[in-house]
């Protein structure tokens, strides 16, 4: 009855949560521009035929998710068209009635099943600890607690909308499928999601070299490092298979129509600058400060012509160029160098696999290195490194020191997208919710404080950063002259616990990499 | 993990579902010219910020008492006072006098609704905790599960975040008065609970209780010694309390009859709209309203409330311990809802406190209660559009109630005290009255959800156009009247062996 008890607690979780949005919803009636841009989806694949809806421009939101995406838009219009036919129409830009709204709203929680089986397996999957006899104190259920409850899916999906559960949901049961040794699923279930949303591209090295190295080769050498004659051309093909079919099944149908050269530029638009009209909080973030602040300081020192300056415009809003004054300007090749550069690691795993677990958190370097150096990266993106790895945390005590830092400090980075007085309330309470049980649960469960007093005043800076960009400087008179303050404040901030998770992360990976040498010496 | 944990995460959920409920419309949102309880409110403010406060309650030029009149005791109006000065601080128009009549905007719902929250964060909350903590049996974990169950309580989040009233301001009152004196401090208690009072008059409808039980601690203690003492800590304690509030109005003897005036207000008749009360639902057979004067109608039903609220009151007097405090509490409410004048389906909350301090004690007969209570209040929620928050915040009761305190796993007969029963039904056949129980729990679950789906989907017949709400009031009468019988019954009749034993321990 031990597991009866935890299915119990596990359906509270569930349904709390569930309940819990359908309540933010009901009194939710403002609308982001990812809302905007669902709707315009569901209208294209639902009124135009497939050859037009790479090239449809009506609204500025284009349909820029592969192939597969448009066909999920493409079932759910099925069902929207009983809700109301109106917002099916292409023409009708930024329509919205109770029930679209509705509709919308309900469709994102419909499709997070998706994510409450896929938590339900990365559950199951984790290594049981003994002796705990509190439930509540049970890697599993604080595991559940941590992905079900995660503020940052929470507000991205449920109040600014998206579909990420739905799609988080593929991912970690696909990570959960190679947690149970069940490969060729968990490549199917990745070669998929690839297909729904391109963004996972990041974390693609990480299964390429895992499932190369631990499944094509089906013997290791006694000390660890590769044995060539153990390879295994069947699984290379059958993975091969796998993802071509998929590959063809979603493109295919563009590739025959010649679209593809549309298609690819839809999805991968280089027009772009490198940091969001909000700076998400990576390196380039730190960067174009030190270009700013070398600026200011030039000019304050005379060492410059303020008229020679270019126009840097930090205004946010739409624009999203921004030309460094000092510093040499960066361009996409030098931040995919970059990135590429920040995930060598991995190829430790190539050296000494270490099971799905190694395979696990050279995904969460990945995601994180990329999110750390990419192009034009989202805020939103470090969900993909967040989400993973609190399956890590909740085994590794150093982990979850890690994740403790890089959660509390990257779901701060989010509150920017929620930005009106109603919802400050609201992102105040569930992140303190989240940050609350996520400490106590995980001190707990080890027994300890995880992290040093360095790191915690850091984490309680976040207190002050929060209180002063959005309670005492809107009342304060820069606001009119200099409004994009805070959200500097917040990024520059944030980036700097984001920077130092992602080198303690790669220590941590690297420091195992050099304990496994030492034992074999 | 630590209790303190634990409970601010029950906390903060609760809040999260406040603060996401009041994302909602209000009463009377965009419905010129009376508007609703919001405007009221709003109102309250700009008349004693802007008027002297013997204008308060007077008819004058700036106080047209027919738009939305203050007729709730003193401490109402300071506390509009205190809401209006932050308030002009942050946008003088909110309460300008006459010309901010009827404003809404987002900000000022904004303002309003922060308002709610912190008056609930500072005084009813913390009642909650303490309670749970202090003064309920059981293990840590049922305790949290206690603090949360209470804090989800739909029809008091529905009614302060949604219709829009600081009911958790009085009730929260009361809660104090009910820990302070659970945890033994007489004198303090009476303090709260008077605060209460004068802040809401209908709190009245707890007063009898508390009377007897600090009655008969005094009584107990013996009238001649230390008895006497206590009584006049008490009654001092009361009349100063009392006359601290009512400060500025002691001047003059007209004040303070115009201002009683304005609490009770006779005129206005046995009940208004649809409430689950016995004069409403009788009103259906017998038009009592317009057979009887309403002199009569007054008698009836000071008769019939004291003849109710008598034998819980008795056996309090003779029995002060916490236990029946709690069951004498809902009784006397519950009875003073069911039969006393002018009774408004809002007042339902006042039963439904006490009740929520029994969740932990008898978990089906509470959590029914508490669900019929905000089932009642539908046709206002679906008034004030509230629909969706409704359902949801009802779901979500019921379904955290009875998982968390295993509700149904607990109704074995001598959990529920339905021995009496099986005495009075001596001829009935035998059979399992806790399981008969769960069925009519279920049943009546049913109908409620059938009915509040009829009520949204369904036209009603064009001869009967109030016969929705007339139905919802009706049946949640059923259940009032059925569960003020089985609360009298289980007071009146003597507790089992284990809850005597805890008793002996909190006292």
């Amino acid at each position: 009855n031990y597991k009866l008890t935890i299915n119990k607690w596990y359906i509270v979780l569930c349904c709390g949560v569930v309940l819990l949005t359908m309540t933010v919803f009901s009194g939710y009636f403002s609308h982001s521009t990812d809302f905007e841009v669902h709707r315009n989806w569901l209208a294209i694949t639902h009124s135009l035929p497939v050859s037009k809806w790479y090239h449809e421009n009506t609204s500025e939101w284009t349909l820029d998710y592969p192939p597969l995406f448009a066909w999920f838009e493409y079932s759910l219009s099925h069902v929207a068209q009983h809700f109301d036919k109106e917002m099916l129409v292409v023409q009708n830009l930024l329509y919205t009635s109770p029930a679209t709204i509705l509709f919308q709203r309900l469709s994102v929680i419909v499709t997070d099943i998706v994510f409450i089986y896929a938590v339900k397996e990365c559950c199951r999957s984790v290594r049981e600890e003994k002796g705990s006899k509190d439930l509540l104190g049970h890697p599993f259920f604080i595991l559940a607690a941590l992905l079900l409850w995660n503020f940052g899916l929470l507000i991205v999906d449920h109040i600014h909308f998206q579909y990420n559960g739905f799609l988080f949901g593929i991912l970690l049961l696909s990570v959960a499928r190679h947690l149970q040794g069940r490969h060729l699923e968990g490549a199917l279930l990745f070669t998929v999601l690839l297909n729904l949303k391109h963004i996972y591209l990041y974390i693609a090295p990480a299964y390429g070299i895992f499932l190369l190295r631990s499944y094509c080769f089906t013997e290791d050498n006694t000390d660890g490092s590769v044995r060539w004659s153990s390879f295994s051309p069947v699984r290379l093909v059958a993975l091969g298979s796998i993802v071509i079919s998929v590959g063809a099944l979603s493109f295919g149908p563009f590739i025959a129509m010649g679209q593809l050269p549309q298609v690819l530029s839809r999805l991968f638009p280089f027009k772009r600058g490198l940091c969001h009209a909000y700076w998400a909080p990576n390196v380039w973030a730190l960067y174009n400060m030190v270009d700013k602040a070398l600026s200011v300081l030039g000019v304050r020192l005379k060492l410059l012509d303020v008229a020679k300056l270019p126009k840097a415009s930090m205004t946010g809003g739409l624009v999203q160029e921004f030309q460094h004054s000092i510093l040499p300007s960066v361009s996409p090749s030098i931040t995919l160098i970059c990135t590429l550069l920040s995930i060598m690691v991995m190829l430790s795993i190539w050296c000494r696999p270490r099971g799905a677990r190694g395979f696990l958190r050279c995904l969460v370097v990945c995601a994180l290195g990329s999110f750390m150096f990419g192009w034009h990266v989202h805020e939103k993106a470090i969900l993909m490194a967040i989400l993973p790895f609190s399956i890590l945390a909740v085994e590794s005590r150093e982990d979850a020191g890690i994740f403790l830092m890089l959660t509390t400090t990257g779901h701060y980075s989010l509150f920017p997208l929620l930005f009106t007085a109603a919802e400050l309330p609201i992102k105040v309470l569930l992140m303190l919710l989240f940050t609350l049980y996520s400490f106590t649960s995980l001190k707990k469960l080890f027994r300890g404080s995880l992290l040093n007093p360095l790191e915690t005043t850091y984490l309680l800076g976040l207190v002050a950063v929060e209180i002063l960009c959005e309670v005492v400087y809107p009342l304060s008179p820069w606001q009119h002259t200099m409004p994009f303050v805070p959200l500097l404040v917040t990024s520059v901030y944030c980036s700097l616990g984001v920077c130092y998770s992602f080198i303690r992360l790669y220590v941590s990976l690297l420091r195992q990499h050099g304990t496994d040498k030492h034992k074999q010496l | 993990m630590e209790n303190w944990s634990l409970v601010s995460i029950c906390v903060l959920f609760g809040l999260t579902a406040r603060w996401a409920v009041s994302l909602n419309s209000y009463s009377g949102a965009g419905k010129p010219p009376m508007f609703g309880d919001y405007e009221a409110q709003r109102h309250w403010q700009e008349v004693t910020y802007n008027l002297p406060v013997h204008e308060w309650y007077f008819n004058t030029t700036d106080n047209n008492l027919n738009y939305w009149g203050l007729d709730y005791p003193p401490l109402t109006a300071y506390h509009s006072l205190l809401c209006a000065h932050v308030a002009k601080l942050i946008n003088p128009d909110w309460v300008e006098l006459h010309a901010s009549r009827g404003h809404e905007s987002y900000g000022h719902k904004l303002f309003m609704r922060a308002t709610v929250l912190v008056a609930d964060l500072l005084i009813y909350i913390p009642a909650v905790v303490l309670y749970s903590f202090y003064l309920s049996e059981g293990s840590n974990k049922k305790k949290v599960c206690t603090v949360l169950c209470i804090l989800l309580y739909p029809g008091l989040i529905l009614i302060d975040y949604g219709h829009f009233q600081y009911n958790s301001i009085s009730l929260g009152l009361a809660l104090w008065g009910v820990v302070v004196l659970g945890l033994g401090w007489d004198v303090l208690g009476s303090l709260a609970f008077v605060l209460s009072l004068n802040y809401k008059q209908m709190e009245l409808y707890h007063s009898l209780p508390f009377f007897c039980y600090l009655l008969g601690k005094c009584f107990k203690q013996g009238l001649a010694g230390r008895g006497l003492f206590l009584l006049v800590k008490i009654a001092v304690t009361v009349l100063v309390t009392f006359a601290l509030c009512w400060l500025p109005f002691l001047s003059d003897p007209g004040q303070i009859l115009q201002v009683v005036h304005r609490l009770f207000p006779v005129g206005r008749g046995l009940f208004e709209d649809k409430v689950a009360n016995t004069w409403c639902s009788l009103n259906v057979l017998i038009k009592i309203k317009t057979i009887l004067s309403t002199d009569t109608q007054l008698y009836i039903s000071l008769t019939t409330t004291l003849l109710a609220i008598l034998p819980s009151s008795i056996k309090l007097l003779m029995k002060p311990t916490l236990w029946q405090f709690k069951l004498a509490l809902v009784n006397s409410s519950l009875a003073f809802f069911l039969f006393s004048f002018q009774v408004h389906e809002k007042s339902i909350l006042l039963p439904a406190l006490p009740v929520c301090l029994l969740l932990n004690d008898l978990p089906l007969p509470a959590i029914w209660f508490l669900q019929a209570s905000t089932f009642s209040m539908l046709p206002l929620f679906l008034k004030d559009g509230l629909l969706v928050p409704y359902v949801v915040t009802s779901l979500a009761f019921l379904f955290f109630s009875i998982y968390l305190l295993s509700a149904l796993e607990h109704c074995s007969e001598d959990k529920l005290r339905l021995g009496p029963y099986r005495r009075l039904l001596i001829c009935m056949p035998r059979m399992d009255l806790g399981r008969v129980t769960k069925w009519k729990f279920y049943f009546s679950i049913t109908a409620m959800a059938g009915l509040s789906f009829m009520s949204v989907a369904l036209a009603p017949p064009a001869q009967l156009p109030d016969l929705f709400p007339l139905l919802v009031s009706v049946f949640s009468y059923l259940h009032f009247l059925g569960l003020l019988l089985y609360f009298n019954i289980v007071q009146i009749a003597e507790p089992p062996q284990s809850v005597r034993k805890n008793q002996k321990k909190s006292n």
